[in-house]
């Protein structure tokens, strides 16, 4: 099974993604799509040695609104910085440590710091343990680390790695 | 009804579009230069493409699901290409309003 079908979830996304892509839902597309969703793992399954594992769907879901809330928040506010002239910013670098250990865990972490307006993650260290971020304009880099913590790296912690130690 | 929803998505879209193009040439560093255009994409480019399904999803036969596509690889891509933009400049010391990271100094260049 796990030979023969390394992937469900990435599968089942592949399929969905051919549908959009095609913009027409009929039976040959749904078996054209499933069939490509199911090759292209099964080729590439060298580049993917972790199973991807989602442990809780509805945190995944509050994860996601929460997401957009911050893009459409974050938005504003860098808009705002924008308009409001570059001589008042307090651009600095805040080091994030992270505990996370997955890959997929981590460059998800980093899309979404990048994603939410007024950060953007430039580097992660060699050891995978710091990310470092910029930040459009701050005064408490502490208050930053916390709030990308308790936002986004708790619940994908528990998405993608609960139990994982 | 329909046209004015889709009126007032389309003006906030081109303004945060604006906006984001506006950093580009009012802020003083690269760094933060960075933040500008790859944030205007995620809600200026979102409220055009939400204006773009519903337009389209009326007009014609059928809804229009391409616009969640174009949102799905911007959102991969965006990020990405900033992240490495970033990472290019700390590499090359490019200069920065804001103290850059010590330990960029005292690690060598990996050559990955």
């Amino acid at each position: 099974m796990r030979r023969f079908l390394p992937h469900p979830l990435l599968t089942l996304t592949l399929a969905i993604l051919w549908l959009l892509l095609v913009n027409q839902l009929s039976a040959g597309h749904i078996v054209l799509g499933t069939l490509l969703g199911w090759l292209i793992p099964f080729v590439t399954s060298g580049f993917w040695p972790e199973a991807i594992r989602i442990r809780h769907p509805l945190t995944l879901l509050h994860y996601l609104v929460i997401f957009l809330y911050d893009i459409v928040r974050g938005s504003f506010h860098v808009a705002y910085l924008i308009l409001l002239g570059p001589a008042r910013l307090r651009p600095a670098f805040v080091q994030v440590p992270v505990m996370l250990k997955t890959d997929l865990a981590i460059s998800l972490l980093a899309n979404t710091i990048s994603l939410t307006p007024g950060t953007v993650s430039v580097l992660l260290s060699e050891d995978k343990r710091t990310l470092i971020v910029h930040t459009l304009d701050t005064d408490d880099a502490d208050a930053v680390v916390a709030d990308i913590k308790q936002r986004y790296e708790v619940p994908l912690k528990k998405i993608f790695e609960e139990g994982i130690d | 009804m329909i046209d004015i929803l889709l009126s007032i998505l389309i003006l906030t879209g081109a303004i945060f579009t604006f906006i984001g193009s506006l950093g580009l040439a009012r802020l003083q560093d690269f760094y933060t230069r960075l933040h500008g255009p790859t944030k205007a994409t995620t809600l200026g480019v979102g409220c055009l493409l939400i204006a773009s399904a519903i337009y389209f999803s009326i007009r014609e036969d059928g809804i229009s699901l391409h616009e969640v596509l174009v949102t799905l690889f911007l959102f991969i891509t965006a990020p990405v290409s900033a992240h490495l933009l970033g990472k290019a400049a700390l590499h090359l010391k490019v200069k920065s309003l804001a103290a850059t990271p010590e330990q960029e100094n005292d690690t060598p260049p990996s050559p990955g």
